[in-house]
């Protein structure tokens, strides 16, 4: 329970998905911030206007995934590292996870992929480290991992 | 104990600047407080309490608590949370009250 | 004795917006903070802030800091900033104390503004002396401001956001955090923060609780132990985890020193971490020209300390017949600002402590 442990269970997490799957074929971002917190950056750093949360920053932000291309601006700029950007393909799934750890793995690595309990739930392959001056020290990896994680799957961690 | 890489902050290179802890010749480096280098250097206990001598190190890290009291260049009660390190401080624990010269 | 026109004791968030508005207002200030660097708090949160754009949402806590420092350095000599100088005492006659590397003086002010924060609260258990039991913020400060690590394996004790932001610093810096205990049934900061550290291995543990701090000459172990509803420790339940950092984080209390000393009036309000000044509308103490504002009069958030700054500095010019330029509009968006603020869920602790404010005072 997340009052408990912090875990989204993942009932939870499906609410927060498109409900048709085929809209995942392109990259959306996935935002999951269950609580009222006074918070708005995901809304004002999106550039294509595609959440919203209203004069009131208490509320919940909205996405509009016919808005969203998933450029992951907001992965970036969320203070609570709430957002990823998710997308599958026929291969695997395709995730842009913010990562604010050292050491930050390399373009072709394969990393141990994480679940919101923190446990090791596959690998996945790392397609690229994206981290620009804009990004003020929130790295974003771009992950690949197996389609059947596409929902479960929360973070990497980098294989010693 | 100092970060080597940190993936936010940056700790540039810093000069060394060597100190005496209970007459033993430690290395800080410039910008550390006095409880900072000896934390470096792996020391946590910094004085003892007043009655029961138990041991005692800093708890508040800005000045609040004077848990981190110590001797320094023969002074007692120097607050080491927030007092700068300087070159060649002669740095003691200190039991009790400590002695005003 | 060395004069200055207004004083501030603080250069926290709320200390540099309340000299920014008094620049802004044709003032001199004469800043003064016992740290070498100003900031207060922000000097070491490497997180994003939340809020909106307006309380610089997003942005790194260092980089405010360094926006509200350059904010008043642009005026040059009408402001002083006296670093590493601790204020000793406070006197009706807006005189106030100081020392400096051993050396003692006294400056006078026309305005005198308090705004020296909160200090952290401590957990009665056993050992709870060992050295290795530090306060959150202590970990936080030897980590972000001098680069060091305070042990290899952490217990943290207390899971609102400071809890929940240090123990993901600490992982930042290559520390293992073992656990987490929190001694209610429920995580009390914002969710967001604990997914972050529970998704990167920290066990979360609700209705737990530190028994006791083992070692000897330092900590060594933890034991911990499972509390019941009314949170008293279940016989029996104790387990014990090999650890040599316990880091508290059981919330903050102002920093009332010198409003007793100077003979303000002081209240208790639990919600808003204890002591606290009466102040009145202007955000004036009830002695004369003494003004309070930021975590010294409740608890709050950096948000909120930079508006009640602004407005402090306001109020305390125009005081000395120094209107501010935008006054009236600036006042009027600040109060505003900080209803806004105080309006969510999550502040509602805030608004009852306010309230019994309201009622006492
Ligand atoms: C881990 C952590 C995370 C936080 N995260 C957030 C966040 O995300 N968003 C947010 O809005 N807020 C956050 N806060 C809260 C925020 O940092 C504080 O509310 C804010 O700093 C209060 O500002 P202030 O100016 O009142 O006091 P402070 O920032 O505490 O500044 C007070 C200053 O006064 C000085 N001082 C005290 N006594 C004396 C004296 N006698 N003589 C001279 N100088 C003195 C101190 O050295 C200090 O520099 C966080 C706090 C912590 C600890
Ligand atoms: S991924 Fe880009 S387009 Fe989609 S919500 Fe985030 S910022 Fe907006
Ligand atoms: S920026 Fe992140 S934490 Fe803030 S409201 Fe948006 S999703 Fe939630």
């Amino acid at each position: 329970m997340i009052e408990k442990d912090g875990v989204a269970p993942l009932e939870m997490v499906a609410k927060e998905f498109p409900s048709d799957p085929d809209i995942l074929y392109k990259p959306k971002a996935i935002i999951e911030c269950y609580k009222e917190i006074p918070c708005n950056p995901c809304e004002t750093s999106c550039p294509f206007d595609a959440i919203t949360i209203g004069e009131d920053i208490n509320k919940r932000p909205h996405i509009d995934f016919d808005k969203c291309t998933g450029c992951a601006v907001c992965v970036y700029n969320c203070p609570g590292l709430a957002i990823t950007v998710r997308q599958i393909n026929d291969e695997g799934a395709l995730l842009k996870i913010p990562y604010e750890f050292l050491p930050l793995p390399q373009k072709g690595d394969s990393v141990n992929v994480i679940n919101r309990e923190g446990r090791v739930i596959g690998q996945g392959v790392v397609k690229r480290v994206q981290n620009t001056m804009r990004q003020d020290h929130t790295p974003l990896i771009h992950v690949e991992t197996r389609k059947e994680h596409i929902m479960d799957a929360m973070t990497i961690e980098v294989i010693a | 104990m100092r970060i080597k890489a940190h993936p936010i902050l940056s700790f540039e290179a810093q000069k060394a600047v060597p100190f005496t802890y209970d007459g033993q010749t430690l290395y800080g480096l410039k910008g550390d407080t006095i409880a900072s280098a000896l934390h470096a250097n792996g020391i946590k206990k910094l004085s003892e309490s007043i009655h029961r001598k138990r041991p005692r190190g800093f708890y508040c890290a800005i000045g609040n608590c004077a848990s981190c009291n110590m001797v320094v260049d023969g002074q007692p009660n120097v607050r080491t949370c927030i007092t700068p390190l300087k070159e060649h401080m002669d740095i003691r624990s200190q039991q009790g009250k400590g002695q005003v010269k | 004795m060395k004069q200055c026109e207004s004083i501030i004791i603080g250069g926290g968030p709320a200390g540099l917006r309340a000299a920014k508005a008094l620049l802004e207002s044709g003032a001199r200030v004469c800043l003064i903070d016992r740290n070498a660097s100003m900031g207060g708090q922000l000097i070491k949160q490497t997180h994003m802030f939340f809020g909106s754009e307006k309380q610089h949402a997003s942005t790194r806590g260092i980089s405010i800091q360094h926006k509200l420092l350059s904010d008043v350095m642009r005026y040059g000599s009408r402001i002083e900033i006296l670093s590493e100088t601790h204020v000793v005492g406070v006197y009706q006659d807006k005189v106030i104390a100081c020392m400096k590397d051993d050396r003692f003086f006294k400056m006078r002010g026309e305005a005198i503004i308090i705004a020296t924060g909160a200090s952290e609260k401590h957990l009665p258990f056993e050992n709870n002396d060992l050295p290795g039991v530090y306060a959150a913020g202590a970990v936080q400060t030897l980590m972000n401001e001098y680069g060091i690590k305070p042990g290899h394996k952490v217990l943290m004790v207390g899971s609102g956001n400071i809890g929940l932001i240090v123990s993901y610093q600490l992982m930042q810096a290559g520390v293992e955090v073992v656990a987490l205990a929190e001694a209610a049934s429920q995580i009390s900061g914002y969710h967001v923060h604990a997914s972050k550290i529970k998704r990167h291995g920290v066990d979360i543990l609700t209705n737990t609780s530190i028994k006791r701090a083992l070692g000897e000459t330092e900590v060594t172990g933890a034991e911990l132990w499972k509390l019941d509803e009314s949170w008293q420790g279940i016989e029996g339940s104790e387990w014990t985890i090999d650890l040599d950092t316990i880091c508290i984080s059981v919330g903050l209390a102002p920093l009332s020193e010198l409003f007793q000393q100077v003979g303000a009036n002081v209240e208790y309000v639990r919600e808003l971490g204890g002591n606290v000044p009466v102040i009145d509308n202007t955000y004036q103490t009830t002695i004369d020209g003494v003004y309070a504002c930021g975590d010294a009069i409740g608890i709050e958030e950096a948000s909120s300390a930079m508006v009640e700054g602004e407005m402090t500095g306001i109020y305390a010019a125009h005081a000395m017949a120094k209107a501010h330029p935008n006054e009236s509009t600036r006042l009027k968006a600040l109060e505003e600002e900080l209803a806004f603020l105080r309006s969510g869920p999550h502040a509602e602790k805030i608004r009852v402590g306010y309230k019994k404010r309201g009622e006492v005072s």
